[in-house]
Parts: C-alpha cells; structure tokens; sequence
C-alpha cells in the first residue's frame, strides 16, 4: 500500500463506508418510520436451501422480532459507518445481514428469481455490498474521517502545533 | 487543548450526512404516509370485520348428509367430521409439501353444535365411507337408503344435499314440506319448474333453507360491498368474470372407482326423472357433462361467479342474457359446451355516478369461460372513476378519466396505475397453495377467508350462519331469494346457448318472456337440442 498512492486509497474507501452507510441508514430509517413494513413477504418467498428456516421466521410472533432485529441492524451499519466509529463492529453486522439477504434469494441459475431486477449469474447486488463490508473491515479509515479521528489523535499533539 | 477546523470536519464530517439521511428518511415515510391517509379519508372504505354469530347453544342440530361424494365429504369436514381416508391422504400430501395446513386447519376449527345422525348416498363404497369413520359408540349413525326414508325417519332436524343438480329441488322439496331444515348446494335446481315450487315450498315451510354459496361469508366481497356503496368506483358499466381451466378435473372427467358397477350403486336412484338409459360409469361420475344430470358451466361454474357479484351488488335478474359457444376443447362425448361467453344485461341498475344526473346508467355483466386455457384473467368491476380486481385480495385503481378524482390525479396525489386502495387480509400469512386450480378456487372466495390474520375455511363459516339460523333465527345470506336469483340466470344462460337467442326476464311478471312454441324446461333438459333445433330450421 505503501508504494501506492496512499491518499486515493483512503480516499476512496472511506467514500466507499460512507456510501454503503448512506445506504443503510436511509433502508433503516425507511421502514423504521413506516409501522407497516414488514420482512415477511421477502421471507416467506424465499427459495434455496434455507428456505425452511426462513419460512420459521414469519411465524407470528417472531416475525415482529425478526423485522426489529433488521432495522436495529440496518441503523447500526448505517451510523458506525457515516459517522466513521466502531466501523469494524458495524462491517461484521453489515456482513452477517447481507449473508442472510442473500441466502434467502441466492442467484442461482437453478432457482427462480423473484422480484429481482438486472439479471445475476451467482452474484448479485447484495454480495458485491457485502464484499464492500469486507473491505471497509480490513481498511478502517474512521480515524481518517470519522469519531475515531479524536480517538486516534490526542488534542496535546495538536495544541503543540497551534503554538508554532 | 483546542481543535482545529481541519480536526472538527474530519471527525465530525459524518455527522451532517447522517443527520440528512436520516431527515430525508424520516420525511419520506411520513410524506408517504400523510397521502396514503388523505386519499383513504377521501374513500372512506372500512374493511369489513368478521361476522358475529350469537352461540349456537342448546341440544345439538340432527344432521342428515344425502349426497356423500367429493362436495359431501367437503361439508362434513366442515360440519367438523372428516374421514380416515382424509387423513391418509392429508398425510401423503404433507410429505410432499410439508406448509399444507389442511389437517392443522382442520382441527382448529370451531366445534358446532351438531350430531351427525344419518348419511343417504346410493353408491355402498360412499356411504361405507362415511359410516366407517363416523359411527362410533357415542354418536350413532344411520344409513338411509333413499333420502324419502331420512327425511320422513323424524330421527333428523336438518339435512344437506350435495347430490347431482337434477336432485337438488326434488329433495329440498321433500324436506321443506316436512319441516325440515334444508342447506343445498349451488346450482340451487335443474329447471325453471323447480325453481317456482321449491320457492313456494321454502316460503311455506317452517324449516330454514339455506343455498351452498360459502363465498358470501368472505370478508373482502364484504369489503368489496361497502367500497362501491361509498361510491368509490363510480358507475360500473362493465363487469367481467372468467373461468380459466386447463385440467381433467377442471373439465368434470373425475375419476371412475374401481369398485363401481351395477351391483354397488342403486342406477335407477341416480336416475330419477332423467332419461331411462342403462347403467353408465360414465354418467354417474362424470355427470355434469350431460344436461340430463347437470348443467355445465352455467350451472355448475357461473352460478359462482354470479352470486359473488349478486353478493357485492345486489343487481338481481338480468333483463337478458345471450350466451354463444360449444364443445370446442373436450370433445368426448359430453353435450354441455366447455366453451361459454354469456353477456347479461342489466339496463337500469347504476352503482351511482359522479358525473350529470341521467348520463350513466345500465350495465353489463360478461362471463367468460374456457376449460382448454388456464391463464388467470381476474374478476375486473369497470367503473368511470376507479377499476376494482375481486379476490381473495382487492385491488382498486383510479381512472385517468375518472370525475371524481379529476382534482388528485391533477395535484399528482394519486397515478391511474397505481392503486389507491388493496385490502390483503392474508398479508402475514404465507399460503401454501398448491396448484393453479386450487388458486383459483382461493380468489374466487371459495376455499377461506381470512379472520383476524387466521384463514377460515368459508363453507364452515357458511354452515355455522346456517345452524345458527335454525337454533338463533338468525338470517341467511344465501336463501330462496338469492337462490331464486342464480338459478334463474343460470337456466336462462342455458337457455340462450341452447336455442341460440336472445332470452329476456320480465321482472313484472316474474317470469320468462316466452317464445311461441318453445317449452323452456323440455330445452334445458334436452341432450341435443342445438342439433334438433338447427335441423328444424332446414326443413
Ligand atoms: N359450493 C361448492 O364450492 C361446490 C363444490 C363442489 C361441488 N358442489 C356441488 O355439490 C354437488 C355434488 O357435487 P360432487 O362433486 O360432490 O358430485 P359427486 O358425483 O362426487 O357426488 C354426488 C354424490 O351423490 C350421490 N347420489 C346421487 N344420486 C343420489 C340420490 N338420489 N340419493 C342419494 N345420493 C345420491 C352419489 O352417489 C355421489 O356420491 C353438486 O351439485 C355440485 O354443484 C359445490
């Protein structure tokens, strides 16, 4: 990385988290303030090998669990991401959500795809974010721009600039 | 220690773009939200909540079951009795498809107030059936073995029928005259005689009559009723209602069981006042293929289709009907048509109008149907300001044209091609619905309604406004009036198909206008009158 340019790449990745963040936080604020949204068509279409399992989960009384875990989830990647914090926590979530989105309609050629737009071959949208967590996982660029920038820099150092 | 201005951006840089994605969210679901509920005040619909029923309390209804064949079978399970063979069967079908809730609908059902007492049906195997899995120590069951000696034994209060249509009158008849209650099933009869006495013999019995159209307990045609009260679709010019089948059992050739012949089922039983012919597998499982026995699709399909709307709108008998077709798909033998466009005409009827006094009125009522296509074409109401789709689901979308709306569709408020109003009461509920004919049973009202989330099965909900009716005099929502109605335009489909022509009601009377030399009822019951009459033409 070293020899790279170095900038770019930081640049670049933490367009990258704000970005999957923006994503996020807008899905989570979406249905957070629409009392009507609920995940229990898109599981209980599901299709593959899980389809069983996510068919359990449109069981009342657990599908209003399931449908709060998903918005907690969806704001929890959103914040930690645009505001550069915990950043690496929210990519472990961000992945562990995007697995599940996927798994429940995987893009596989043998399998129907419903309401699906574009056409996939395996990967799809949601496996292409999912790598983006990825890399925002290996690269925290929070202490770059983000929170984590007053937690990595200790104000002294700076005080010590200002009196030059 | 200080900040600088560099250090506030890029530590705090993220703050504003959350606070804006979040405000933008926010904004947008409540937006959304304001309009959703502006134009649903405008319509002011209220979906319908389930009937209540007072209890059905008190020594339980002595039930009689004639007819115990594939709708037979349907009823019991209803009335809370199904069969072992059910149960197998139910058994194989979970493992195939393991969401099938039949069993573990089945058994949630509500228990009604009812003994079965005694079943009548002329072929052994059938009524085997039903004493091998009902006649148990505490509840006693009897087979009859011709419907006279059930209704006259004064062991039974209320019976039902589900046998061949041409047995349809003749048994509510006979029960009706001895003051017992009667629930028969759709075509409510055969001829146009039968339809006068059995409304005489319903008016003058102290017994209940009740018609087996179970849609009518389904919640969203409810619905459906207070969203064109409220004026919401306008002035419906146009009604379209289809059946879209491409299947064996869609086209009636059920199965023939291996253990029928001569010797396990009374032939001259099944018979009764139908041509004398002999002993035909044929015909006894196969019979609404044969005016002798049933009516095809007017009588077995549209009178359906008709009461779901007669339910929604009350428009009665049409002014006239012309119906065209033939047996153009299933050319085996049988001589109802499988293809069948009847066109009902209903000149005076509105569903009210947004626009000048006087402009619209009159309607017409277009029943489509094929046994040889199995695309799904929905039940679609057309009027000036809104189209609605009728199922299980309904769906209304404005017209770009509408009167009415002219002022929303102007502000952008609400799209022609979006809908302004669904009403999904299974919304939370995944379906397993097997295959396309089951599908099209379930939109049709059918199968269930949905109650609180919870799928009902409608027949039971049906059957219990019945016993209700007996025990808690109670009203029925299908009675004589209502079966009168379907039974009279279903003969005059039948009709106009047979004779090729126009045939009119003259609502004065309360009768068909006549045509010289023409004997109505001898038409319907004949086999090959579309031949006979055309040869006549020749001559
Ligand atoms: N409401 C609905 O959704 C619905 C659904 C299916 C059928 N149906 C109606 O139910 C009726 C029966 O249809 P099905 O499909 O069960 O037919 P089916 O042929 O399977 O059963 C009819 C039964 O009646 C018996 N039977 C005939 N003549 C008799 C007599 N004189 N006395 C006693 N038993 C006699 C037969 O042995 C047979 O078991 C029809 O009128 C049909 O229109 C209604």
């Amino acid at each position: 990385m070293k020899t790279t340019n170095e900038n770019g790449v930081k640049i670049s990745i933490t367009l990258l988290r704000i970005f999957v963040g923006w994503h996020f936080l807008y899905e989570g604020v979406i249905k957070l303030y629409n009392p009507e949204w609920t995940s229990s068509g898109y599981l209980a279409s599901s299709q593959g090998p899980l389809k069983p399992l996510f068919a359990l989960l449109t069981q009342p009384g657990i599908i209003d669990w399931v449908d709060m875990l998903n918005i907690t989830a969806l704001l929890l990647v959103g914040i930690t991401f645009t505001l550069g914090v915990f950043e690496r926590k929210g990519a472990i979530v961000g992945i562990g959500l995007l697995a599940l989105y996927y798994l429940a309609h995987p893009s596989f050629p043998w399998l129907p795809q419903m309401n699906v737009e574009g056409s996939y071959w395996f990967v799809n949208k949601n496996l292409i974010e999912l790598i983006a967590c990825l890399v925002i996982y290996n690269f925290p660029t929070g202490h770059f721009f983000g929170l984590n920038y007053f937690i990595k820099r200790k104000p002294s150092k700076v005080k010590s600039y200002e009196m030059d | 220690m200080k900040w600088t201005r560099r250090d506030l951006l890029k530590g705090l840089g993220g703050l504003p773009i959350l606070g804006a994605v979040w405000w933008a969210g926010a904004a947008s679901a409540a937006y959304k939200r304001n309009e959703r509920s502006e134009v649903l005040n405008q319509l002011g619909i209220s979906p319908s909540l389930p009937p209540s029923v007072p209890n059905i309390d008190g020594e339980p209804v002595r039930v009689g079951i004639i007819g115990f064949g594939i709708r037979g079978e349907q009823l019991c399970r209803s009335l809370g009795f199904a069969t072992k063979e059910w149960y197998d069967e139910m058994k194989i079908e979970m493992e195939e498809n393991p969401d099938n809730k039949a069993v573990e609908d089945f058994e949630r059902q509500e228990k009604l107030n009812v003994k079965l007492v005694g079943v009548c049906d002329i072929f052994d195997v059938r009524a085997e059936r039903a004493l091998n899995s009902f006649n148990t120590l505490e509840n006693k069951i009897k087979r009859y073995s011709t419907y006279q000696e059930m209704i006259h034994s004064g062991d039974v209060d209320a019976i039902v029928i589900a046998t061949p249509d041409h047995w349809h009158a003749p048994m509510a008849i006979e029960a009706l005259k001895n003051n017992v209650h009667v629930y028969v099933e759709k075509p409510m009869t055969h001829t146009l005689a039968e339809t006068y006495e059995l409304q005489t013999a319903a008016e003058e019995s102290e017994a209940v009559f009740a018609v087996g159209h179970q849609h009518r307990q389904t919640l969203s045609f409810k619905t459906a009723k207070d969203i064109i009260e409220k004026g919401t679709l306008g002035h419906v010019s146009l009604i379209q209602t289809n059946t879209n089948r491409n299947d064996d059992n869609g086209a009636w050739n059920y199965d023939i069981h291996e253990k029928a012949s001569a010797q396990t089922i009374d032939w001259q039983q099944f018979l009764g006042t139908a041509p004398k012919v002999p002993f035909n597998k044929n015909h006894f499982f196969r019979w609404r293929k044969w005016w002798a026995y049933g009516s095809g699709l007017s009588g077995d399909l549209l009178t359906h289709d008709y009461d779901r709307l007669n339910c929604v709108l009350n428009m009665g008998i049409p002014d006239s009907v012309v119906a065209s077709g033939g047996v153009y798909t299933h050319n085996d033998g049988r001589n109802v048509p499988d293809v069948l466009q009847v066109n009902m005409e209903f000149p005076r009827f509105s569903t009210g109008s947004s626009q000048v006094k006087g402009k619209e009125q009159g309607m017409t009522f277009c029943y489509s149907a094929t046994l040889g296509n199995g695309f799904n074409r929905p039940t679609i109401l057309m009027g000036h300001d809104a189209t609605m789709e009728l199922g299980n689901k309904l769906t209304v979308w404005p017209d770009g044209s509408s009167t009415r709306y002219a002022p929303m569709l102007e502000e952008g408020k609400i799209y022609p091609h979006t809908p302004i109003y669904q009403y999904n009461p299974a919304a939370n509920v995944p379906d397993a619905i097997s295959s396309a004919t089951s599908q099209y049973f379930a939109d049709k009202g059918l199968m269930w309604t949905y109650i609180d989330g919870v799928r009902v099965d409608s027949t039971f909900l049906h059957m219990r406004e019945w016993l209700s009716a007996i025990k808690n005099g109670t009203n029925v929502s299908c009675g004589i009036q209502e079966g009168f109605d379907e039974a009279i335009t279903a003969h005059m489909a039948g009709l106009s198909w047979k004779l090729g022509r126009k045939i009119e009601w003259d609502h004065e009377k309360g009768e068909l206008v006549r045509i010289e030399g023409i004997n109505f009822d001898e038409v319907l019951l004949a086999g090959e009158w579309k031949i006979e009459s055309r040869e006549l033409e020749k001559v």
